[in-house]
């Protein structure tokens, strides 16, 4: 019960990309198309669930015990910049078609910063690796979330008049806007 | 002197990491509730990109090709943990305040952008102005839309009440009224641009 509530306060209620504002690169950049969304909503899903449960182990084991918290920026994102490169190298072998299907995005997955954003923040809300593996997936769900809807918006908008000056990101940044304003509606319902 | 202060210029205008390459947007959505908010922000990242670009491009032909952007994504990392630690002990409130977006400069495209583009390919002296035109233009939209957000929402700017605060749109503060603020400055500035 307890972790169903920590899922639906990550996909609707604090929305990692409409209300915490981590991921909006890949949020705004490839969020042209519902297939390629899907495709970048999955290598991220991947990433940052392998991405938390490395890094909370390494935190856990190397760095408290030495008391060394204060490197853990240089190694989070070092360790998710290798992780990122493994999984490319694995999946290339491994799986050719999951491949296909992921790999132009995981490159653009390393400065993607609800990566590096998730790890930091399941440290410091000082959660277990149960906790954090259950956190890191309902954002993962979260943000593949938001980026199909957005999308699917976006492919809409493509065919409307839009005034000239608009054009492109800034019409994208307001449809955003009112995006979020929907899933401001769903605040209260966890508490 | 006159080289280096288009260098300076150009980022600060022509190449606007904000409005014009459009870098950067989670700390520019994330950290401007209020103009001050959105200043630190700035600054924090303008003193990141001098020292990075100065120092990647003191040992850009010591690192092989091969292994360049970890190299200076270390390097990177290094500048911010200190500029962590350096707010977590001077301006402990501003540092709540930000919070996990400090840390965060880390994957700032901005930041791997120009020592990518610039510092690279170039000596000192011009990285440094470089690293300052960039980071003070980021600093530049950061400030402005942290007080077209706090005027709209609070009717305040830096905490200078202009107009009574129950006559404000909370919605501004919010995160919906940080993507619909910057959509809106973005085609003012398409706009002004074509003209």
């Amino acid at each position: 019960m307890e972790y169903l509530l920590m899922f639906i306060a990550a996909v609707f209620v604090n929305n990692i990309v409409l209300s915490q504002f981590l991921g909006i690169c890949p949020f705004l950049g490839v969020s042209k198309k519902v297939s390629t969304a899907l495709g970048m909503a999955g290598a991220v899903a991947f990433v940052l669930v392998l991405a938390t449960i490395v890094t909370y182990l390494a935190n856990a084991c190397i760095l408290v015990p030495f008391g060394l918290e204060y490197l853990r920026t240089i190694t989070f994102i070092l360790i998710i910049a290798a992780l990122v490169q493994m999984v490319e190298i694995v999946l290339k072998k491994v799986s050719p078609a999951l491949y296909q299907a992921l790999g132009v995005f995981l490159p653009l997955i390393t400065t993607n910063c609800c990566i590096l954003g998730v790890a930091i923040l399941v440290i410091q809300k000082d959660y277990n690796l149960l906790e954090s593996v259950v956190y890191a997936f309902s954002n993962a769900i979260g943000f593949g979330f938001a980026l199909v809807l957005f999308a699917g918006l976006r492919e809409q908008i493509e065919f409307s008049e839009t005034p000239k000056a608009m054009k492109g990101m800034p019409i994208a940044l307001v449809t955003a806007g009112i995006l979020a304003m929907a899933f401001m509606g769903f605040s209260g319902l966890v508490k | 002197m006159n080289n280096n202060l288009k260098i300076l210029l150009n980022g600060l205008i022509k190449e606007n990491p904000t409005f014009v390459l459009l870098l950067g947007m989670c700390p520019t959505l994330g950290t401007t509730s209020s103009a001050i908010n959105g200043m630190s922000m700035g600054l924090a990242t303008t003193f990141v990109l001098i020292c990075s670009n100065i120092v990647i491009s003191l040992i850009k032909n010591l690192v092989p090709d091969k292994v360049r952007i970890p190299a200076y994504i270390v390097v990177i990392a290094a500048f911010v943990t200190m500029v962590e630690m350096i707010m977590q002990a001077y301006v402990p409130a501003l540092y709540a305040s930000l919070g996990l977006f400090i840390p965060l400069i880390v994957v700032n495209c901005i930041v791997l952008g120009r020592a990518e583009a610039f510092a690279a390919k170039n000596s000192v002296v011009p990285s440094m102005f470089d690293g300052l035109g960039i980071g003070l233009g980021f600093t530049l939209a950061l400030t402005l839309l942290g007080s077209i957000r706090e005027l709209l929402g609070t009717g305040k700017i830096f905490d200078f009440a202009i107009y009574p605060e129950s006559y404000g749109m909370l919605l501004f503060v919010l995160a919906p009224g940080a993507f619909i603020a910057l959509g809106f400055l973005i085609a003012i500035v398409n706009k002004l641009r074509k003209s």
